[in-house]
């Protein structure tokens, strides 16, 4: 898939991280290569390694902070109807609140035009083989548009439900999307992201019957793997539960 | 995942540690890694011979220390080791959201000469 999964740069073999590659790289130099014996030292450094990024984001959230925004970060599998949720909050939201968006995918600006249609700012990221927005991307976008005339800044990320996990963008929530044509497991098959999310929106609810979609088994599973989580039920396309989602946004907004 | 970014982080860290202490090769690099971390071990192992390709720690050997995940029950007022995200005390059965330890991602220690 792309280079910062690490499995397309190790001979196209994707299953590197789970096999094949193992173990016998790890002591590969002789010791008497550098003479470690004499004049080698360790050094205590004790730093995280997304320690670079934490820190982009908390400056990040500081300065939505400051600008009264409420920041959402929308992660989930490609098309589960991220863009589409996102086009509808914003209509639906015209009269109260004043969003902007910023879109990441690995490639083309086809997500960014068809958010312009619902006739807000967008700022369309194509991070190439990136897997995921990281928060210095984030704010180089946010740079483009005019934080002052916007409540809430939304963040579609890239569609993928690993890699964003781990990366803060300096959102206030993360909102994690599960349609009712995936599968009822998908919290169960991901859980470091179903748990990093404050809120869980199952999409795509008017296929809920053509899907066979058992709906008990996939809130069961959410609620196991987020418990803390908010959990809304809609369809973007018909607007059905929409309202919920919509006051729940408004409230959050006047709590920023 | 992304552990050929995770792992460019820590031989970047690794390389600018020991150039500041006027070293000329990086020996070894210790890591330490929650079993909650989100990242394989063995492809950061794979990803780490590929990032350091070209550096002061080409050649260097890389130790993983993993780091059991635990979360706290409050009802209990003790820790309990948990295997994955579905956090149920096993005293207690009640469901506790604070994972103290087993997301970790550093870089603990660097050899060098």
């Amino acid at each position: 898939m792309c280079q910062e999964c690490g499995c397309g740069s190790g001979g196209g073999d994707v299953k590197i991280g789970g096999h094949a590659h193992g173990h016998e790289p790890e002591h590969h130099h002789a010791h008497g290569d550098h003479g470690h014996s004499h004049g080698s030292k360790t050094l205590n450094l004790n730093l995280s390694l997304m320690e670079k990024n934490d820190r982009l984001a908390e400056r990040n959230r500081g300065f939505f902070r400051a600008k009264k925004l409420l920041v959402l970060n929308v992660v989930s599998s490609p098309g589960s109807g991220k863009t589409t949720f996102i086009r509808e909050t914003a209509v639906q939201l015209a009269e109260r609140l004043r969003l902007g968006v910023i879109v990441g995918d690995l490639a083309t600006d086809n997500d960014a035009a068809r958010l312009k249609t619902a006739g807000i700012p967008v700022v369309q990221i194509t991070t190439g083989t990136v897997c995921h927005l990281d928060a210095d991307m984030v704010a180089k976008a946010a740079a483009q548009l005019d934080l002052d005339k916007l409540d809430v800044l939304v963040i579609e990320n890239v569609g993928n439900l690993v890699c964003p996990a781990d990366y803060d963008l300096g959102e206030d929530l993360r909102v994690v999307l599960l349609s009712v044509t995936e599968g009822e497991d998908k919290p169960l098959k991901y859980p470091p992201m179903f748990h990093s999310a404050g809120v869980a929106v199952v999409t795509k609810c008017d296929l809920a019957s053509a899907a066979g979609f058992n709906r008990e088994l996939a809130l069961a599973n959410l609620k196991r793997v987020s418990h803390h989580a908010r959990i809304f039920e809609l369809s973007a396309k018909t607007g059905d539960g929409m309202k919920a989602w919509l006051d729940f946004l408004v409230k959050q907004r006047a709590a920023v | 995942m992304h552990e050929v970014s995770v792992m460019a982080e820590a031989v970047r860290l690794a390389v600018d540690a020991a150039k500041s202490s006027g070293a000329s090769r990086v020996l070894a690099l210790r890591l330490r890694v929650g079993a909650l971390s989100g990242v394989v071990p063995d492809a950061m192992r794979f990803a780490f011979d590929v990032v350091c390709r070209d550096t002061m720690a080409a050649g260097a050997s890389l130790e993983i220390e993993s780091v059991p995940a635990a979360c706290w029950c409050a009802t209990c007022r003790a820790e309990f080791e948990c295997a994955d995200f579905f956090n149920e005390c096993p005293r207690c059965h009640n469901v506790s959201g604070e994972l103290r330890r087993g997301r970790e991602l550093e870089i603990a220690s660097v050899e060098m000469n």
